[in-house]
């Protein structure tokens, strides 16, 4: 059973589990991150970022990197960026055979957007599990990532700057990209609905069967909508995949705990990526923030997703913008597939917290956005040139994607309110640095905030979960067991598993200690009727068992012989017959053996006893019985007399 | 224990009330909770007496399944669990909760304040009833306890409407509930895998309905009411009863046992001029079954392909009829024991039917013993080995391990004979000859 990590981010992370001749994919995450070196995308086609401007190179002529070269290079508040179409860091690719995989377990839709990747260019013939939420969400993911490459058609990738003679002498942060040759351009509406159309559909706690060989079955992961652990078992052995998990009480369902207990093995991932701060504090400091700048007429500008924690802002920012005072402060939200994420959310039911869920039952709208945007007090637009400049007020609140800052209406309006030291903007989405993401923008006179919220597991409900489901072993990301980079003394900032965890990084093959043992094989109730079992201890039978044994869809059954063979020996390649020895076994008394001596007619019996055991002369046959415990010599010259002491001997033992 | 007992408490060889205790593996499940629409008597309710002559309900059936929410199928819910007592999990998907309660308000009005009935469920009673739901999921494998586990699938009669899968151990029973399997404009036909249950409970009446000419009686059904309002005559519909002048009415129930359809129709039913409409089935003793077998009869389409389709889909190794008329169960039984070969029931009320069950026995095998057996691989080997069996635990391994798991000792037994042998040549000559014999 072997374990391959194929992603370098542990919170978008993709992995191959090799189990009973099966190949599973776990999770396909993309990392974004990597989008950060490049130069923003404007919305209007052809416009730069205004502080972008051409790479002028200082030093040595000689070190100097080519003019071919810097073309693609832009200078954007002194930081170095690729001016080029974007692209982003798939999964390795070339370690495993891709087109040999049988499934991908999909946990939530913010682990899926590299799958095109996967299922459209490598051969990919299996199949795709995931929830329904899962699915329609994560396709408006991957269709916001689309529209907003395609409203501004770079025209070529920059790849000449990754030459390995070059990217050494470029400066930091650029100099330390990570693989970038291996980075590609994003994929288009035709393979996100060819890799969709390779989905089947799973509810929590349906068990899906994969060839007969495993089951698998995804569990609540209260993380999302639609969010799930996946449990991967055969008869005998468990695997655990647990990624984005929340134990908190927001909107989606609540994490279930029970099915993931006493795995042979945990394989844990997408833990918190702000380990020192707290999700409630942070929106409460979000709200007071938001609420503040909008009092003093300024406007607040919120970098999103177009589904998950945002709603969550929508409601709790309403609310306190109520409570101020300040419910008449318009909320903008832009996203050019905001109305399908507000629609879908609100029709999800069962897939949500209890309390959202009991609304429906009203008949109300789980979501309180529903009523904001009918009391007009939220309003979505699909970008900036649908409608929002006729019907916009300022202060105002305005969500916009992408969090990245590098496309998206979001980057129009960094631009627009960037100069004013009473705009705010304020960072919650913890997937990217926001002072890198914020980078190309300085200076910058509007005030930043950093609120993260990251309601995945910490690393305090981490070890408390694990302690409770008590797996037999633990594999975690190498990252989980050194404390952050910037916060190297905070030791509690780790995992801490006993035995110590099997660890994981990108480009590893994990050999996973599970010894398979048994395998399950049916009997057919005609030959359980044949058998007929000596009971060896109390409580305890045994039987010999020769049967025809049939193999089909990776299932054994145990069928009674066809009668032709039944008579028919097994035979040596000469032909004659191979006996079979019985297996004999018990430790019978003296009493017993001589009581039997007797009713054969065997009288002149003479016992002798020593420490080790006993000898039984028969005088008359002049024969000798040698008995101690578990084993049994007859002397003996006449082969008539032998037989029949043996049958004595076989009433007194048990044989099979 | 292997076998499943099945007694239905309503819905046994009638149309109406279904409630159908079901015993598997030692666990008590109730299928269904109806009302009967043909009487306003105690009969209206399933007998629970049988269940539990003395004692709580809840401490003999280990759960509640509501397959959707049509009254004839919950229409008892909030009469056991709060007027007889029941507090353990009712399971039913998220449309019906969502709908039920409402259906079930507006069956108490009509009792309690058209009829005047005085001994009926109140408002905070059916509250309280849906509060023990447990709503499931379509595919959701439920763990009711331990050993007994439930999982919905998709029926396509109405919305939210789910048949049942009902597993202990080994053992297992699809209850359908009313289902169809032909599409329809806005509900997909019924699905469940090929589960191979050891009994298939099925209903008899909405499956051996024909869908796919719904929309030609839709048309036929509009060319009537068009027809009708020409000739000054008056369909139904609601506050205008005595309104002069043409009208088309739509009301309900759909029987016209109760409420205001029976209303209207009391009312109208003396011209000649007038019409009506039956949509739907009509259960024995409603007045909408007495105008069915009348003189203006509108024809229902009675074909078996459904439970057919069914029974060759999720290949039962029996079947059990319910909720449907005798007369055209017993047709029906012999047509399924003709097709399909297995075993038929169609238990009366009351009645209990015994299904004996068949199972293979579950082996944890040795990995090295199969893999040695299966060398070379063959689609079929003789396979040689001990099976261990300690309290209800087999386990089939090699000879000497299941020995040495038990910590008994192989007994030894040896002989030693003289032979004399009158040969010639050398003594060592005669061994080597021996020994080449003895070593085949
Ligand atoms: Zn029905």
């Amino acid at each position: 059973m072997k374990l391959v990590c194929l992603s370098d981010n542990p919170s978008k992370p993709c992995f191959i589990l090799f189990f009973k001749g099966v190949r599973i994919m776990l999770d396909c995450g993309l990392d974004i991150k990597q989008l950060l070196h490049f130069v923003p995308l404007l919305v209007v086609p052809g416009f730069q970022v205004s502080k972008a401007r051409s790479w002028a190179q200082g030093g040595d002529r000689r070190t100097r990197v080519p003019d071919d070269i810097t073309q693609e290079l832009k200078d954007c508040g002194g930081r170095l960026l690729v001016d080029g179409a974007p692209e982003f860091a798939i999964p390795e690719t070339d370690m495993v055979e891709l087109s040999s995989l049988d499934a991908i377990l999909i946990s939530s839709y913010s682990c899926m957007l590299a799958l095109p990747y996967i299922t459209e260019y490598t051969g990919f013939r299996g199949t795709v599990y995931l929830t329904e939420p899962t699915l329609h969400i994560g396709r408006q993911y991957m269709e916001e990532l689309v529209k907003y490459v395609e409203r501004n058609p770079k025209s070529a990738v920059a790849s000449k700057w990754k030459q390995e003679n070059i990217i050494k002498s470029l400066p930091a942060p650029l100099r330390d990209a990570i693989n970038p040759r291996q980075w590609r351009k994003l994929y288009t509406l035709h393979d996100i609905n060819s890799a969709l159309s390779k989905v089947q559909l799973v509810g929590f706690s349906q068990k899906v069967d994969i060839f007969g060989s495993l089951t698998v079955t995804p569990a609540s992961s209260g993380c999302c909508i639609g969010s799930c652990n996946w449990i991967i078992q055969s008869t005998f052995e468990k695997i655990c995949y647990v990624a984005g998990t929340s134990t908190l009480t927001t909107h989606p369902r609540p994490m279930e705990q029970a099915p993931l207990k006493n795995a042979d093995i945990l394989v844990l991932s997408c833990l918190t990526q702000t380990p020192s701060s707290l999700p409630d504090p942070m929106i409460g400091e979000f709200c007071i923030n938001a609420a503040v700048t909008v009092k003093n007429g300024g406007n607040v500008l919120v970098p999103c997703y177009a589904s998950g924690v945002t709603f969550d802002l929508f409601e709790c920012l309403s609310g306190h913008l109520e409570q101020c005072g300040l419910a008449g402060v318009p909320m903008y939200f832009l996203s050019p597939v905001s109305d399908s994420t507000l629609a879908y959310s609100n029709i999800f039911a069962e897939w949500l917290s209890s309390s959202k869920q009991s609304k429906v039952f009203l008949p109300e709208c789980p979501f309180p956005h529903a009523d904001l945007l009918a009391k007009g007090r939220l309003k979505n637009f699909s970008s900036i040139h649908s409608g929002l400049t006729t019907d916009f007020h300022t202060p105002c609140v305005l969500f916009a994607g992408h969090p990245s800052l590098r496309m998206g209406d979001i980057v129009h309006f960094i631009e627009l309110w960037g100069g004013s030291a009473a705009n705010t903007i304020i960072f919650t989405e913890p997937d990217f640095p926001h002072l890198d993401a914020l980078a190309p923008f300085l200076p910058l006179a509007m005030r930043v905030c950093y609120c993260p919220i990251d309601t995945s597991l910490n690393f305090s409900q981490a070890n408390k979960l694990i302690r409770d489901l008590r797996p037999l072993h633990l594999v975690v990301s190498e990252t989980y067991m050194k404390p952050p980079v910037l916060e190297p003394l905070r030791n509690d900032l780790t995992i801490e598993f006993e035995p110590s965890p099997l660890t994981y990084k990108q480009g590893e093959v994990l050999s996973l200690p599970v010894k398979r043992q048994f395998e399950t094989v049916e009997m057919e109730s005609e030959l359980a009727s044949t058998l007929e079992p000596v009971e060896v201890k109390p409580g305890a039978a045994v039987s010999m068992v020769t049967a025809s044994l049939v193999s089909r869809d990776n299932k054994y059954i145990l069928k009674r012989l066809p009668r032709s063979v039944q008579s028919l020996k097994k035979r040596r390649s000469d032909g004659t017959v191979l006996w079979r020895k019985p297996y004999i076994f018990g430790s019978p008394s003296l009493q017993a053996i001589v009581e039997g001596l007797k009713q054969q007619g065997f009288t002149s019996l003479k016992v002798e006893e020593n420490e080790s055991g006993s000898i039984i002369h028969l005088m008359k046959e002049d024969s000798l019985i040698q008995v101690d415990g578990s084993s049994t010599h007859i002397i003996c010259d006449s082969e008539d007399v032998r037989l029949r002491l043996r049958d004595v001997m076989l009433k007194c033992l048990k044989q099979l | 224990m292997t076998d499943i007992k099945v007694t239905p408490l309503g819905a046994g060889q009638d149309v109406g009330r279904s409630c159908i205790l079901l015993s598997i593996g030692g666990k008590n499940v109730m299928l269904d909770c109806g009302m009967h629409m043909g009487y306003n008597d105690d009969r209206r309710f399933p007998d629970f007496t049988y269940v539990a002559r003395e004692g709580r309900l809840t401490d003999r059936i280990n759960c509640l399944i509501i397959s959707h929410f049509h009254l004839d199928h919950c229409g008892a819910l909030p009469y056991m669990t709060e007027m007889v007592g029941y507090d353990g999990p009712i399971y039913m998907t998220h449309p019906t909760k969502a709908i039920c309660p409402i259906l079930l308000e507006d069956y108490r009005k009509i009792n309690v304040e058209r009829k005047g009935d005085t001994n009926f469920f109140t408002s905070e009673m059916i509250k309280a009833c849906m509060k023990k739901v447990v709503t499931v999921n379509l595919h959701q494998v439920i763990q009711v306890d331990e050993e007994l586990e439930i999982k919905a699938y998709y029926a396509g009669h109405v919305l939210g409407a789910a048949m049942f899968q009902i597993r202990v151990g080994q053992n297992s029973v699809v209850y359908t509930g009313d289902y169809n399997m032909t599409p329809d404009r806005h509900l997909g036909a019924a699905w469940v895998d090929k589960c191979r249950p050891d009994l298939l409970i099925t209903e008899s009446t909405y499956a051996t309905t024909i869908r796919d000419s719904k929309r030609c009686r839709e048309r036929d059904f509009l060319r009537k009411v068009h027809d009708c309002v020409e000739k000054g005559g008056k369909p139904f519909d609601r506050a205008y009863i005595e309104n002069p002048g043409p009208m088309v009415v739509f009301a309900t129930p759909g029987m016209l046992h109760a409420g205001l359809s029976l209303q209207i129709f009391k009312r109208w039913a003396p011209s000649e001029a007038n019409m009506v409409i039956m949509p739907g089935y009509c259960v024995a003793g409603t007045v909408g079954h007495r105008i069915l077998n009348g003189a203006r009869k509108i024809e229902l389409e009675n074909k078996q392909t459904g439970i057919m389709q069914l029974i060759s889909h999720c290949q039962p190794r029996n079947v059990l009829l319910v909720h449907g008329e005798a007369e055209k169960m017993a047709f029906l039984k012999n047509k399924i024991q003709e097709e399909f070969g297995i075993d038929c029931f169609m238990p009366a009320n009351g009645e209990t039917s015994v299904i004996k069950t068949r199972h293979n026995i579950p082996l944890d095998t040795a990995l090295n013993l199969l893999k040695r057996q299966l060398l070379p691989a063959e689609a079929e080997n003789s396979a040689q080995g001990a099976l261990l069996m300690k309290g209800s635990h087999m386990q089939l391994t090699e000879p000497a391990a299941a020995f040495r798991e038990l910590g008994v000792e192989e007994h030894e037994l040896r002989f030693t004979c003289n032979i004399q042998l009158e040969e010639e040549g050398r003594v060592a000559d005669t061994s080597e000859r021996i020994y080449r014999v003895l070593q085949r």
